[in-house]
């Protein structure tokens, strides 16, 4: 179990690539942190590794999960999960039902899928909160709901996008020891990027630094 | 970009270019063809400029001519102004959704049933003179053309009473991209007034954002069939309603030169469209010139009370006309001085019914079938694009507005001719793809700043929790757009509705709707049946406005961020 990196790169419409070449190997149950100036294209190599580069942008190397070339799938096959700095939380359905959406199809039946979901809302500390508003929750709870349904799809390997920095001081330590306490046990690979040393130190595995392409005159 | 999503462009594509753009460019290639003397079914084909000399020396051609240049670009030219002034005025108490909100009747409501009501308040014997009449001592109502007059201002009035509101939306809209507050304090700090600031910073980030609404109000207004009718002269008529008249004229050989007054109405167009390009242009140098010199002298606070004042005098006289047409459909007795009718009655419904109810089932018919295609049409090209991951070419957003650019009447009669070729012409079906046509591009620009505002992150989460294409779209952007999804669908409503030229041409007078009813009724003298239609006609776009806010009232009210709090 882990996820490759061989030789990615980036590079916008221009043609111009955003950083270097990266080579990386996230070893399941460590978390790798990429740090690196803001716009060298952090965001954009998480996108790639997730499938979700948009139009104008192009990626050459490959990306490798458990030995599985995932490159040329889509988003949805890849089975690579994503937390944001924003919860995100579908504003449409209830708290339970944004866990549900994410539970994988292949687990059967009304009872268990909804067993699923509350042994999952109560580990998040969120028990009874099946059919609230997402709106309603508070900054730390909606954090927890977002991750727990991150982890309910089952991924193979986890992305975090600067997801502490947008919370309180007060609330980001607790949030941190949660979710790599969640990731750890899983046992899958995660890569994080983030701007704060902090989120790095708790990770606890190696930092790479993402380096801006030389320009050439 | 996925192999469906490729798919996916290519219908969409081929829909817009074989299901809208080709006949349009159909129709214009036909009536131009006949511009130039060759119509095969009168058997003629040679290319001649006959035409063009029969339509010059059609008696009243001038006048006409110049009755759709002075209406046209004077109420676009006045509304502008009118609608600026005002924005500067009221932009800090009205932001956009509450502008929204108090401009949507007016929005809504038909062109044909607002000209309706302004003709029953404006009229010698209507509510404004009935007002006046105890100071004026007028025993019978007053011998002057108030509706209908020759110089075509009871039109400009009616224009202006559609126009004003609209760009006042679009400019409310734009100005809630733009930091205003700051840059007005910003402005003011150097010494600037209020109103300098608004000219001289405020309009010049405006104007980009509303020029193509701007050539759409102005495009409407030269080419304007139904209300130049109802209160426009009617001899000579402006020129659309000329032409108009003579491609339905008995003589079949006056299509040749009816053809040649509907290229022009399309030159017309184009020029003042290249007019208000040019007047951008040295408006910018001018612009500069004027802002280098710093000057801070000028006032211009008492033009923006003056503008704010006809603002709300234009809007005043809508809502008297909205009002007049439900008072008319119940009135029986009403004589001259009487503010309001002696006597109420439910007969005019009653009487009309059977009338009524015909033109009611083939106007929701239309409107329905319209809507759902222009929608699904909309969403489809909406999702194609997040298929492929890309934004809008600028090629395909100026391919959105082209059908609300070039006049109806330029390309309704040639187009006519090809649905009567493939044995489509006076059904229903060719009313409803006539008026996709129209109602498509509303539906797509109403939708896609909203589609476009959802986070694209939001459909990232999902396509990594596993949920592919087809239900990142039903179970995720359906319901959290469903309010701007049923606006859109609201608007397309009120544009079907509102349809008079296609529903005509298509329908070859066999398709009767409330719009067509009421247009036809106008000349007529019961104003109480004709207030009938008139308040149907309008009815039916208030209820689908009502709806499309009630509706994810309704379904999200348990959810705070989706209940109409929010921008989405």
């Amino acid at each position: 179990m882990s996820l490759e990196l061989d030789a990615i790169s980036i590079s916008s419409s221009t043609g111009t690539a955003l950083f270097e070449p990266l080579t990386l190997r996230v070893p399941a149950g460590s978390v790798v942190t990429v740090m690196g100036p803001s716009g060298v294209g952090k965001s954009t190599l998480l996108d790639a590794i997730g499938g979700h580069l948009v139009h104008g942008f192009h990626m050459s190397g490959s990306v490798r999960l458990n030995g599985r070339d995932v490159t040329r799938l889509p988003a949805e096959a890849r089975r690579i999960g994503l937390v944001f700095q924003d919860a995100l939380l579908f504003p449409h359905l209830s708290v339970g039902d944004n866990l549900a959406f994410a539970l994988p199809a292949d687990l059967r039946g009304h009872a268990p899928r909804r067993a699923a979901v509350e042994a999952a809302l109560s580990q998040a500390g969120l028990d009874g909160l099946y059919a609230r508003d997402p709106a309603t929750l508070s900054g730390g709870q909606r954090a927890r709901a977002a991750l727990m349904r991150t982890l309910l799809a089952d991924p193979a390997a986890l992305l975090l996008d600067e997801p502490f920095s947008k919370l309180d001081p007060e609330l980001r330590d607790d949030i941190r020891a949660f979710t790599f306490a969640h990731v750890t046990s899983r046992g899958i690979p995660a890569l994080i990027v983030t701007h704060d040393a902090d989120d790095a130190a708790a990770a606890g595995g190696p930092v790479i630094a993402l380096k801006t392409k030389p320009q050439r005159a | 970009m996925s192999h469906e999503g490729r798919l996916l462009r290519a219908v969409v594509l081929a829909a817009v270019g074989l299901g809208l753009i080709a006949p349009i460019a159909f129709g214009l290639w036909q009536t131009g063809r006949a511009a130039f003397g060759t119509l095969p079914a009168l058997g003629k084909d040679a290319i001649s400029l006959a035409p063009w000399r029969e339509l010059a020396e059609l008696p009243g051609f001038g006048t006409s001519l110049r009755l759709t240049l002075v209406t046209g670009l004077g109420s676009t030219v006045l509304s502008l102004v009118l609608a600026t002034g005002f924005c500067a005025v009221v932009h800090t108490r009205m932001n956009t959704t509450a502008g929204a909100r108090f401009l949507a009747p007016f929005l809504a409501i038909p062109h044909a049933a607002m000209a309706v009501g302004l003709a029953f308040v404006l009229a010698p014997s209507g509510w404004i003179a009935r007002l006046v009449a105890p100071l004026a001592g007028w025993e019978r109502p007053p011998d002057f053309a108030s509706v209908n007059d020759g110089w075509g201002l009871a039109l400009l009035i009616g224009l202006m009473v559609k126009e004003v509101p609209f760009l006042l939306l679009v400019i409310l809209s734009a100005l809630s991209q733009i930091p205003v507050a700051r840059h007005m304090a910003a402005g003011r700090a150097l010494g600037y007034g209020r109103g300098v600031v608004w000219v001289k910073i405020i309009m010049p980030q405006v104007w980009p954002l509303i020029r193509l609404p701007v050539w759409v109000v102005l495009a409407y207004a030269l080419s304007v069939v139904d209300m130049a009718i109802i209160l426009g002269p009617s001899n000579p008529p402006t020129l659309a309603v000329a032409v108009t008249r003579w491609f339905s004229d008995p003589n079949p050989a006056m299509i040749l030169p009816a053809s040649a007054g509907a290229i022009l109405q399309a030159l017309i167009v184009a020029m003042a469209v290249a007019l208000l390009i040019m007047a951008e242009a040295a408006g910018k140098r001018l612009g500069r010139w004027w802002l280098r010199r710093g000057g801070r002298g000028l006032s211009s606070e008492p033009g923006l009370w003056a503008a704010s004042t006809l603002v709300m005098a234009l809007m005043l006289a809508g809502v008297l006309a909205m009002a007049s047409l439900v008072v008319w459909s119940l009135a029986w007795r009403w004589s001259f001085p009487q503010i309001l009718p002696e006597s109420w009655s439910l007969k005019p419904w009653t009487n009309a019914q059977g009338g009524w109810m015909r033109a009611l089932t083939n106007t929701l018919l239309t409107a329905g079938a319209t809507v759902a295609l222009s929608l699904a049409l909309a969403i489809a090209w909406l999702e194609g694009e997040d298929r492929a991951r890309r934004t809008r070419a600028p090629w395909a957003e100026s391919l959105i507005y082209l059908p609300l650019l070039v006049p109806q009447i330029g390309f309704l009669y040639g187009l006519n001719v090809g649905f009567l070729q493939i044995g489509l012409s006076g059904g229903i079906w060719a009313v409803i793809w006539a008026q996709v046509l129209f109602v498509f591009p509303y539906v797509m620009i109403a939708l896609s700043d909203p589609w476009r505002a959802l986070d694209a992150r939001m459909i990232r989460a999902a396509a990594a929790l596993g949920a592919g294409p087809t239900r990142r779209l039903w179970a995720v952007k359906v319901p959290i757009l469903i309010r701007p999804i049923l606006t859109a669908a609201a608007i397309g409503v009120a544009v079907s509705v509102a349809q008079y030229l296609p529903t005509l041409f298509m329908g070859a007078g066999r398709v009767a709707t409330l719009t067509t009813e009421a247009v036809t009724l106008t000349s007529g003298s019961d104003r109480r049946i004709t207030g009938v239609y008139a308040s149907l006609q309008a009815a039916l776009p208030f209820a689908a406005y009502l709806a499309a806010f009630l509706v994810p009232a309704i379904l999200h009210r348990n959810r705070r961020a989706l209940s109409g709090k929010s921008a989405t």
